[in-house]
């Protein structure tokens, strides 16, 4: 247990930095950081599927933000800051985090999922029958393509929809340039 | 955007292999190790965006145009909703598994097994493969001509023009 | 604990996203959200001394290629892992939405930051 809280303090401060720090470029690593430690906490979770994806992912990510950052003029930060604004901000979030500690004492303990005390769960079938109706050896596969494959249909169709409009966007000439070159 | 030293691109043209290999390998045995269709997709997308910084983008255009990857997208989302749409005309059900159930149930743990799982797996890597890789073309071919100087300028003839009204 | 931790990083990415001016960060905020969420899915399925949901040869009998009943006790909950891996490739795709709108904003009106946005009018 104490590998996790090592991890998220790790990534706490680092959160930290990615915030506050005036450079943009290191706020991009400061989030590599992140997506870093995230990885190796799935993979402390008994999560293997989700730390393989995590990683690529956050490696992809760090690309398209690095390539947004650093061929720009600005890379600093400059201008003053609101100071009422910020204050009631902060003061805002705060009470949030205060109320919502209280909530996590309704959950079941960490350490114990709730499959296990509730009868008759969805995940308490996936895992008995999972081979024999599926035959897939990874549960994780069995139930995202075989069970439950509409949530993977959806996800296919969201990800078509949100490339088009990141491609449409950054190829789209202005009406002046189509002139001039015919 | 232009490419790299001599030892980069020498390293980049052996190791872009590898991790197309290793691509491939996570897809097709995504019902029996960790992994699957995701995440096999970003790595094959990776290995092109690894050729694209090391050689430059003019390079990797003559070899994947963007209208391949296009088409490739759309034959990959095509090709999911064919499965899903086959197991209604031979199953009875929508997305219904019926390689497994009918036709062709093979052995558990081997590479055949599963029904449509394992062709679900190629479809969705494909498509998610093509669309990384022209996502990321996309933004290194925008906005090369259109810099911070012409926004001041336009910003200066704008605010000149309406002083004078 | 690990609980009020992850709900922590969530805060910290909340107040990122709404106080920040400059547009790169206010993404970065939303990334670091988007990070807690997956963290805090993952986290309610685990099962302390468990083994991940991946069936091998050691956990079917031999003869009657049944699962053995050690194994059914001791894994993790596989529902949440199928949620949160097509969760973290959507993740990837708003990611290349919102870096497109930046660009796009920043070769218009030359600056990173929202409150000079509002100001420049056409």
């Amino acid at each position: 247990m104490t590998e996790f809280y090592i991890l998220m303090v790790f990534m706490i401060i680092a959160a930290i930095i990615a915030v506050e720090t005036k450079n943009l470029l290191s706020s991009v690593i400061c989030v590599g950081a992140i997506g870093f430690g995230g990885s190796l906490m799935f993979l402390f979770l008994r999560a293997p599927d989700i730390a393989i994806t995590q990683i690529v992912v956050e490696v992809l990510g760090l690309i398209l933000l690095i390539r947004a950052t650093i061929s720009r003029d600005l890379t600093f930060i400059t201008g003053d800051r609101e100071f009422f604004g910020t204050v009631i901000s902060v003061v805002v979030v705060f009470v949030i985090f205060l109320a919502g500690v209280r909530v996590f004492e309704t959950l079941p303990e960490f350490g114990t999922p709730i499959f296990a005390q509730t009868p008759g769960a969805a995940s308490q079938t996936y895992i008995e029958k999972g081979l024999e109706e599926t035959g897939a050896a990874n549960l994780v596969a069995s139930v995202i393509l075989d069970f439950r494959a509409y949530d993977t249909l959806g996800e296919a169709t969201v990800l078509f929809t949100s490339i088009i409009g990141a491609t449409v966007i950054l190829l789209y000439k202005s009406r002046k340039r189509l002139e001039e070159s015919d | 955007m232009e490419g790299m030293t001599v030892i980069v691109k020498t390293i980049a043209s052996w190791v872009k292999i590898l991790i197309f290999v290793f691509g491939i390998y996570i897809i097709l045995f995504g019902h029996l190790t960790p992994g699957g269709g995701f995440a096999g997709g970003v790595i094959l997308a990776s290995s092109y965006v690894l050729l694209m910084l090391a050689f430059g983008r003019k390079f990797v255009e003559q070899n994947l145009p963007l209208s391949l990857a296009s088409k490739l997208d759309c034959i990959g989302a095509f090709l999911f909703a064919l499965i899903a749409v086959l197991g209604l005309v031979y199953g009875g059900v929508f997305f219904v598994n019926f390689l497994y159930q009918k036709y062709l149930p093979g052995q558990p743990l081997e590479l055949i097994s599963a029904g449509t799982i394992p062709l679900s797996n190629i479809a969705i890597g494909l498509k998610v493969g093509a669309s990384l890789f022209l996502v990321i073309f996309a933004l290194s071919v925008c906005c090369k001509d259109l810099r911070y100087k012409d926004a001041k300028a336009e910003s200066a003839s704008n605010s000149s023009a309406n002083k004078k009204e | 604990m690990p609980y009020a931790l992850c709900f922590l990083l969530f805060m910290i990415g909340l107040y990122c996203a709404v106080v920040k001016k400059n547009m790169v960060k206010i993404v970065i905020g939303i990334m670091v959200m988007e990070y807690a969420v997956n963290l805090f899915l993952i986290m309610l399925g685990f099962r302390a001394g468990g083994e991940a949901p991946i069936l091998d040869r050691t956990h079917l009998d031999a003869q009657t290629g049944q699962i053995a009943s050690s194994f059914i006790s001791h894994v993790v909950d596989p529902l949440p892992q199928a949620l949160v891996l097509t969760a973290i490739v959507i993740s990837l795709g708003s990611l290349a939405l919102m870096i497109s709108i930046c660009i796009r904003t920043y070769s218009r009106y030359g600056t990173f930051d929202i409150t000079e946005i509002r100001r420049l009018k056409g």
